[in-house]
């Protein structure tokens, strides 16, 4: 029998048998193995994951602006909102961004450029006040290479917030692309894509709004 | 030769809309989600993290102004691995929790709970080769929440975990044996199976236990996908 010492079931020639606290269920049942279960981020992830733009007193290690002034590439700006199932803006979200360079290559180790291809950003960050700002989040960045042969530039986004008991993971196309010829994209149902390409709202910018819930339902992928 | 991305382990996991808290019903997806077809670096590629100062993990001390923060100093530590047991190095593991009167810091929390001036409630660490971590910290106190009549959350920790790239991303939380607050959760209890529930709950070790100094609470982690260098079967791509 595995060693279950310290959840609860006691080991009685060991301890005696004095104690039976239990887990959640009422039930001493042990975990069987497997992967870890998500949880929700909760309301009150910014001082921990992105305490500098929230204005917490902890050294960040993420940042939200990935260009560097020794990187190549076409400046872009990527902001958008995230709409709950009633269409209001969630001012408690957190959005990672994952991309490759302007030659399509991930970053495996650091380097010169600082090229990380990494970014994280909360929508309660930005406007006016602390109580979710303007709810949007915003990247500047630069516009990502096709990263093989059979794909098309994107951004791959993870969202997480409040209520969200699993991460989602989309990805941001660019409407320039299209026609887009993309072996992910070609797996999504044809009336669904849109939802994963970008709007340019001007020269380099780009909005990409993610709507949990509804007839525009962003696709999320099983990642 | 084309192969289905890693995918999560959907039914270990909680469901996405879970009733009984009130805020899943309206923040979450209502379609199932896309399988991925090919492979793609950034499933498995792990991002470049700065190197952490080791201070960054202990909170007892990350966050001083003028004394020793309050409250029962326990270790955290544990080891992430893939669901094939492989050790996943070089991993970010980031922490947030209450402290020991059951508040947190952030500016819109409510509960009427003191602050500690001498904790800020946050860690961070990288995993080593053995793909282990340890956070020094404060036993978190549990605290009410607005989802029910009389809602608490059970003591926890939160936990976000970044392995080896987008397929070994995790957030999650971590709880304490034997609380009595754990069969009221309707966040621990969205996932359906006791026993796949029961892997957030953390184990007391009395052979980690440093005398006179810390209980040890150990949290061991699953990610899933493969731990960096599952495809080499991928030939279809340059
Ligand atoms: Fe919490």
């Amino acid at each position: 029998m595995a060693d279950m010492r310290g959840y609860g079931i006691m080991d009685f020639e060991d301890r005696g048998g004095a104690h039976d606290f239990h887990y959640g269920d009422g039930r001493a049942t042990p975990p069987t193995p497997g992967p870890t279960p998500s949880q929700t981020v909760g309301p009150f992830f910014a001082y921990g994951l992105t305490p500098g733009p929230y204005g917490y007193a902890w050294r960040d290690i993420h940042t939200s602006d990935l260009t560097r002034p020794d990187l190549d590439g076409e400046r872009i700006v990527v902001e958008g909102q995230v709409f709950d199932a009633n269409d209001l803006p969630v001012h408690d979200a957190m959005v990672e961004i994952l991309q490759a360079d302007a030659n399509g290559a991930y970053a495996s180790a650091p380097r010169n450029d600082g090229f990380t291809g990494y970014g994280r950003a909360g929508t309660g960050a930005l406007g006016p006040t602390t109580a979710g700002g303007d709810a949007r989040f915003e990247f500047r960045t630069i516009r990502p290479g096709a990263p093989a042969p059979g794909t098309c530039p994107h951004i791959t986004l993870i969202l997480t917030m409040r209520g969200l008991l699993n991460h989602c993971v989309t990805r941001l196309y660019f409407p320039e692309d299209a026609p887009h010829v993309d072996q992910v994209l070609s797996a999504v149902p044809e009336a669904r894509r849109p939802t994963l390409i970008a709007v340019a709202t001007a020269p380099g910018r780009y909005r990409f709004d993610i709507r949990m819930r509804g007839p525009r339902e962003t696709v999320f992928f099983d990642v | 030769m084309e192969r289905e991305g890693p995918g999560r382990r959907w039914s270990d996991m909680p469901a996405m809309i879970f009733p009984d808290y009130k805020s899943s019903t309206t923040r979450s997806p209502s379609q199932p989600p896309v399988p991925m077809p090919g492979s793609e670096p950034s499933l498995t590629l792990r991002p470049v993290w700065p190197a952490l100062p080791e201070g960054d993990a202990d909170l007892t001390t990350n966050a001083r102004v003028n004394g020793e923060p309050i409250g029962e100093r326990i270790l955290v530590e544990g080891r992430l691995t893939d669901e094939a047991g492989r050790p996943v190095p070089g991993a970010l593991v980031e922490i947030w929790q209450a402290n020991a009167a059951g508040r947190y810091i952030h500016r819109e929390e409510r509960h009427p709970a003191p602050l500690d001036p001498n904790f800020l409630g946050a860690g961070r660490a990288l995993t080593g080769e053995d793909g282990s971590y340890r956070f020094v910290t404060i036993k978190p106190g549990s605290y009410p929440w607005g989802n029910h009549r009389n809602a608490w959350r059970p003591a926890h920790i939160h936990f976000a975990v970044f392995g080896a790239g987008i397929a070994q991303r995790l957030i999650t939380q971590m709880y304490f044996p034997g609380d009595p607050t754990l069969p009221y959760d309707p966040i621990f209890n969205a996932t359906p199976d006791a026993a796949v529930r029961n892997r957030l709950i953390s184990r007391f070790s009395m052979e980690e236990t440093i005398p006179n100094w810390a209980h040890c609470y150990k949290f061991d982690i699953v990610l899933g996908g493969k731990a960096g260098t599952p495809f080499e079967e991928d030939h279809d791509h340059g």
